[in-house]
């Protein structure tokens, strides 16, 4: 009966599109990364793990890769909820203009990657970019580096442009928990004498717990797959030492090194598969309560 | 008290403008320099422009062939979120509305894209196997389809809140599946709805790496391609440049400025209760 009046053909569309074009490529890449796929060749064999011998060689740069993904993550995910944190708490109350001052930090988020690596490669230019121009004038010329050609800073300087771009979307979401705390709990510590940081420490961090999971898991999903800023600011360069992933799968693209290509997205497939099951767990445990 | 209080009162708010400026000033540099001549730009500053440059947006608009590329995006994007209102709202309502074991099973799979990457390699397999590769038609499915979990995501759980009595009224004056989803249900959907339409423009609108592996010919780019290669032809002319950055990134900040609440509570949604 209930099947006649929600039919399945309702589901079918959605179904199709997102089979063919994001299933099926991904079970067949799983296959693939076992082979010696290539433009190379009309042919495609059969070579066990050799391309996962390769990814995770030391004397290769793809495991440097890897480990730039990671490192990226793990760095972007601390400095946007530690920083998002702190934020949300000042602009939570007590500032005046408060949305304008929210509204022009989420501002960045809605911008396109490209955009906000175009307009970074000029303001980290060594020479005439504003950031060294500006440490000049104030004095602290010694503080003005190659951000994006060293070697020491090129990936710290794109870490920080990421957490430029991406912080105000996770204050967002972090003030949203904060307003959703009753006023109540805070009457009762105000009664109890508590000091702010008491409070802090057990009121609000405590309370705060789901939203600051939730930042956590975005940012990790996102920070895997972090492809376009790295792309357009230092195309992984110089030499290898900025290159994640994505870019690296890009790069195999580009030579056609299909095999090596789709064997680093299997890799990273296995790793987000792991996480992907978590967040379906977390996001369902919520829509439960909506 | 009242001292200490006010003192970190000016504190945050000092804080407060602080990091909004460190936010603006890129933004404002673009704009200013948008607006100088080729000489002064190059210095990327935040000087005032000496004389107002109008004509370079004109003339980007022009060499940067923006035109077109303004168009693509808008064909892109607007298929996009047809797709997602039409289709995907249906799937999402009888995901929803018939809780069957398969359709429990499906929207897990489904919301489970959230997490999961895209393939690029073996992608490009498919999209040659189905003759989709650089074709306007085949990006614009790829836009549609990365944003099917994100939707049923949002429309399941909106679903969620209406009440199951408007179905069975509907059903009692006998309506069709389809009459009822589209005359009754779906109108009610319409909050849930525009929340979904313009993020799938937004990230339409911003999408780099499809275009970039699945379209060869530069007629079909979208803006963000088109605003890529215009900074590698033209890279010495930064004012140039900027006004190209501007006029791309216009439409979604007249978005975001337009749909600000929708956005936020979008991007939030089910991220704070729990």
């Amino acid at each position: 009966m209930k099947s006649r009046i929600y039919p399945f053909y309702f589901v079918i569309g959605t179904l199709c599109l997102y089979l063919l074009l994001f299933v099926v490529p991904s079970i067949m890449g799983l296959f693939y990364s076992f082979t010696d796929w290539s433009s190379y060749s009309e042919e495609i064999n059969y070579i066990g793990l050799e391309n996962f011998k390769i990814i995770f060689s030391p004397e290769e740069h793809y495991f440097s890769a890897l480990s730039n993904t990671v490192w990226f993550t793990v760095a972007t995910t601390i400095l946007k909820t530690g920083l998002g944190i702190v934020f949300a708490l000042i602009l939570n109350e007590g500032v005046l203009f408060r949305n304008f001052h929210r509204g022009l930090i989420f501002m960045p988020s809605i911008l396109s990657f490209i955009i906000v690596g175009l307009i970074f490669k000029s303001i980290l230019n060594p020479e005439t970019g504003l950031l060294n121009v500006f440490l000049n004038r104030i004095g602290l010329s010694f503080l003005a580096k190659q951000w994006l050609v060293d070697l020491k800073y090129a990936f710290n300087s794109i870490i920080a442009v990421d957490t430029w771009k991406g912080l105000g979307y996770i204050m967002t979401i972090i003030i949203a928990g904060l307003q959703s705390i009753p006023p109540e709990y805070y009457e009762a510590a105000d009664i109890d004498g508590a000091h702010y940081f008491s409070k802090l420490r057990y009121v609000t961090l405590p309370l705060l717990k789901p939203a600051i999971t939730i930042t956590i898991v975005l940012n990790v999903l996102y920070g895997l797959k972090i492809f376009d800023t790295v792309y357009v600011l230092t195309n992984g360069g110089p030499g290898y030492a900025t290159e994640v992933l994505y870019t690296s799968v890009f790069r195999e693209f580009g030579l056609g090194r299909y095999g090596v290509g789709t064997a680093m997205s299997t890799v990273l497939f296995v790793m987000m598969s792991v996480i992907g099951y978590f967040t379906v767990k977390l996001l369902d445990r919520k829509e439960v309560e909506f | 008290m009242s001292r200490k209080y006010t003192v970190s009162v000016v504190i945050k708010n000092i804080i407060a403008w602080m990091v909004s400026i460190v936010m603006m000033v890129p933004l404002l540099l673009i704009f200013i320099n948008s607006l100088k001549d080729k000489a002064q730009a190059s210095s990327m500053g935040m000087d005032l422009p000496k004389t107002l440059h109008f004509e370079n947006y004109l003339i980007v608009i022009e060499r940067g062939k923006l035109l077109r590329s303004f168009f693509n995006s808008m064909f892109y994007a607007g298929s996009a979120i047809l797709i997602a209102i039409l289709l995907t709202s249906m799937a999402a309502y009888v995901l929803a509305r018939n809780k069957t074991r398969l359709n429990r099973f499906l929207y897990f799979f489904i919301i489970m894209g959230l997490a999961m990457p895209v393939n690029y390699v073996s992608l490009m397999k498919v999209m040659q196997l189905t003759h989709l590769n650089n074709t306007r038609i085949g990006i614009a499915l790829l836009y549609a389809t990365i944003q099917v979990p994100i939707s049923v995501f949002l429309i399941y759980g909106f679903i969620g809140t209406i009440p199951l009595e408007l179905d069975e009224a509907g059903i009692l004056d006998g309506c069709s599946p389809i009459r009822l989803y589209f005359n009754i249900v779906m109108p009610l959907l319409k909050p849930v709805l525009v929340t979904v339409a313009i993020l799938t423009f937004m990230d339409a609108w911003n999408q780099f790496s499809f275009p970039l592996y699945y379209l060869n010919s530069s007629t079909k780019w979208p803006m963000t391609l088109a605003v890529y290669s215009f900074f590698g032809q033209f890279h010495k002319e930064w004012n140039l440049v900027s006004a190209d950055i501007l006029l791309t990134s216009l439409p979604v900040l007249i978005i975001y400025l337009l749909g600000q609440k929708y956005i936020i509570s979008g991007m939030t949604v089910g991220s704070v209760k729990g």
